[in-house]
């Protein structure tokens, strides 16, 4: 390993010409840096340029500015078969007329392994997705788990240094889906392989990945461990797609240190002690975002500032928690709350109607920059 | 009747086949029947058949004469033979042009961008909305003594000042073999073209990505995948070109005889029925003999079929 990051990518641009003529760029001037050995994910709903992303890394499309750097090593018009990536397609692409043997002795048949080598290799590789006994199926013969692992696999036997994985689990059940992604973090944490992840579901990549690049309209929005993406999100596109968030619009009234004092039209009240990211100034409009969960409530007022009037319009008990819609001075927020004790009297629910007290902290309150 | 029809889910079976049965039966095995009958049978001098049973038109058809030059009671010609071989061989030929034709024009269209293929696919089928015959009959303008191609030929020849006589190139086995492989060629081109549509393109990328450049990609993924359609292909061009006669009457003349032109002059000139059924009758088991070992060793391209 010569290079610090197993892929680089530097300022990379790709435009296309849209059927009706006008260009378009999918990837609009992204900057990321993969280290080695990391389980990268690129999250973004689809169209956000992260699946065109991994093909420039896999060399099936070409970059029209920037470079894709593989250990360190510009990649230019570098064809896909001489990369030392692999990747697990979307829709598996196996070889319906090869055996499962054959599909995974196809690439170290192409880098010139002798048979004996094949066979170990193969063996080994069968038995680390567990098809061991598999060999001599054919791909239609197998269910979709299975050939989801016989993908996998074929990737993997050419022991790569980067795996690449396009949206491997979207064609699986919840429940196999579930299985898979912790199959998949652990493979990746026994073989120390670089995996660069794409997929449009946020659990999968908190779930799996050690960093996480936010995409949108061909743009990083953020990129960061799992925490910082979630309790940290940089902007309102992130917060918002990265679980739910409540946000309330409002303006810098008075700056102290790095911390602000907000007014909250809507609550017609002041949020006090919040802390703020650089560049924001005085009398700047401003979103405060909180979590669903993150909120409290109260049913009396206690000696504390951030606490607003509410009147619930609405709960709904999921089991794990319960979901109360407040309505504060108009501001409509959602909360939710943790069933901790177990408890069967409906009257013991918030219901609709009743006036609650709601509390703010500032240490789970994030004022953004508006967009 | 109708009670047992309700129930009885094999009663419903026999009776929904059964216009398939009666017009099979009518079209197909009656008159295989009256073919096989009348090929033991005898004629008449004025081309009438005796019913009777003889193997005599078959013993013909594979050499046996009793007209012998040196007054021996019997002896070997192997006109009919050599009239079974070169059909046969002409078949074999053909296809395999055909499909060294057919496959780089179906990958060509395959690969084109998807507003162009459909253009290119009207293309392949547009002279099939020609008689059969005046295609074939075209070709005898262009090859012809004093056809477009020895006119082009000839006028190129003359620029350059090299003596040139026209090229005899119709009724030639080699005309017959062209007409045939053009006849024929929409026939391959549109199964293939099928079969390698159907090709999902990420098998392209999953083959380069794990490190197959375009020749062996083409060898070992794209090939395979596309068998079916020449095999379909190759059993929708073989078929035919062994019973067609236009072709050779119109390119071959009288030089080039198949058992296509055997059997139509037997019924139309000769006058022999019995001798034309016996011909058809060994026609149809060469072909079934063919083809039987061909689909035994690469099925029928039914994925293509299916799909």
């Amino acid at each position: 390993m010569t290079s610090e990051f197993a892929v680089e990518m530097r300022d990379v641009v790709k435009r296309f010409i849209t059927p009706e003529g006008n260009e378009m760029a999918a990837v609009d001037h992204v900057t990321m840096q993969i280290k080695n050995g990391e389980f990268f994910s690129m999250l973004g709903s689809s169209g956000c340029g992260k699946t065109t992303s991994l093909r420039m890394v896999a060399g099936f499309e070409w970059p029209t500015e920037g470079e894709v750097y593989i250990e360190g090593k510009a990649m230019g018009h570098t064809p896909p078969f001489q990369r030392k990536v692999n990747t697990v397609f979307q829709s598996y692409a196996l070889f319906q007329h090869l055996t499962v043997y054959q599909n995974l002795a196809f690439g170290l048949e192409m880098e010139g392994a002798g048979a004996d080598e094949i066979k170990k290799r193969v063996g080994r590789a069968l038995e680390m997705v567990q098809l061991t006994g598999m060999d001599r199926r054919k791909p239609k013969q197998l269910s979709g788990g299975q050939q989801q692992r016989v993908a996998l696999a074929r990737a993997l036997v050419k022991t790569p240094d980067v795996l690449l994985l396009d949206e491997p689990l979207g064609a699986l059940d919840l429940k196999l889906r579930k299985e898979m992604q912790l199959e998949l973090k652990a493979l990746q944490q026994q073989l120390g392989i670089t995996f660069i992840y794409v997929t449009h579901d946020q659990e999968e990549a908190l779930t799996m990945s050690d960093r996480i690049a936010v995409m949108s309209k061909g743009k990083v929005q953020q990129m960061g461990t799992p925490v910082e993406v979630y309790e940290r999100p940089s902007n309102k596109f992130v917060a918002d797609f990265i679980g739910e968030s409540n946000f309330l619009e409002g303006k810098i009234k008075s700056i102290s240190g790095n911390e602000a004092s907000v007014f909250i039209p809507s609550l017609n009240a002041e949020l006090v002690g919040m802390s703020i990211s650089e560049g924001i100034v005085k009398g700047e409009e401003v979103n405060v975002c909180i979590r669903p969960e993150k909120i409290r409530i109260a049913d009396k007022e206690a000696v504390n500032q951030n606490m607003f009037r509410a009147t619930v319009t609405n709960t709904v008990y999921i089991g794990v928690d319960t979901k109360v819609f407040v309505d504060a001075h108009g501001a409509k927020l959602k909360i939710w709350e943790q069933n901790r004790i177990s408890r069967l009297d409906p009257k013991s629910f918030y219901t609709v109607g009743q006036e609650v007290w709601l509390m703010l902290l500032p240490e789970n309150t994030l004022v953004l920059k508006k967009d | 009747m109708l009670q047992r029809l309700r129930e009885s889910k094999s009663a419903q079976g026999t009776f929904l086949a059964l216009p398939t049965t009666i017009w099979l039966f009518v079209l197909l095995i009656i008159p295989l029947i009256l073919t096989l009958i009348v090929s033991f049978g005898k004629r008449t001098p004025d081309g009438g058949v005796i019913y009777t049973f003889t193997i005599d038109n078959y013993t013909r058809l594979f050499g046996y004469s009793t007209d012998c030059p040196d007054g021996q009671a019997s002896c070997f010609d192997p006109l009919y033979v050599n009239i079974l071989g070169r059909s046969l061989s002409l078949a074999f030929n053909t296809t395999f042009f055909v499909i060294g034709l057919a496959y780089p024009l179906a990958y060509f269209i395959a690969r084109a961008h998807p507003k162009q293929r459909n253009f290119y696919l009207f293309m392949v089928l547009i002279p099939l909305w020609t008689n059969f015959v005046i295609r074939v009959y075209a070709w005898m303008m262009l090859l012809r003594k004093e056809g477009a191609i020895n006119i082009i030929l000839g006028w190129v020849m003359n620029l350059f000042n090299i003596p040139f006589t026209p090229l005899e190139m119709l009724y030639t086995p080699g005309a017959v073999l062209v007409g045939m492989v053009y006849e024929f060629l929409p026939f391959m081109i549109l199964p293939i073209y099928t079969s390698l549509e159907k090709i999902e393109p990420s098998l392209y990328e999953a083959a380069a990505d794990l490190g197959a450049n375009a020749v062996k990609t083409f060898l070992r993924v794209t090939l395979p995948l596309s068998m079916p359609g020449v095999v379909a292909g190759t059993i929708l061009v073989f078929i035919p070109v062994m019973g067609t006669f236009i072709v050779s009457d119109i390119l071959g003349g009288r030089q080039v005889i198949l058992v296509g032109n055997l059997i139509q002059r037997q019924f139309l000139d000769a006058r022999d029925p019995t001798f034309g059924s016996a011909a058809s009758l060994i026609l149809m088991v060469m072909t079934l003999i063919v083809t039987y070992f061909y689909t035994r060793k690469f099925g029928f391209g039914e994925e293509i079929v299916v799909a």
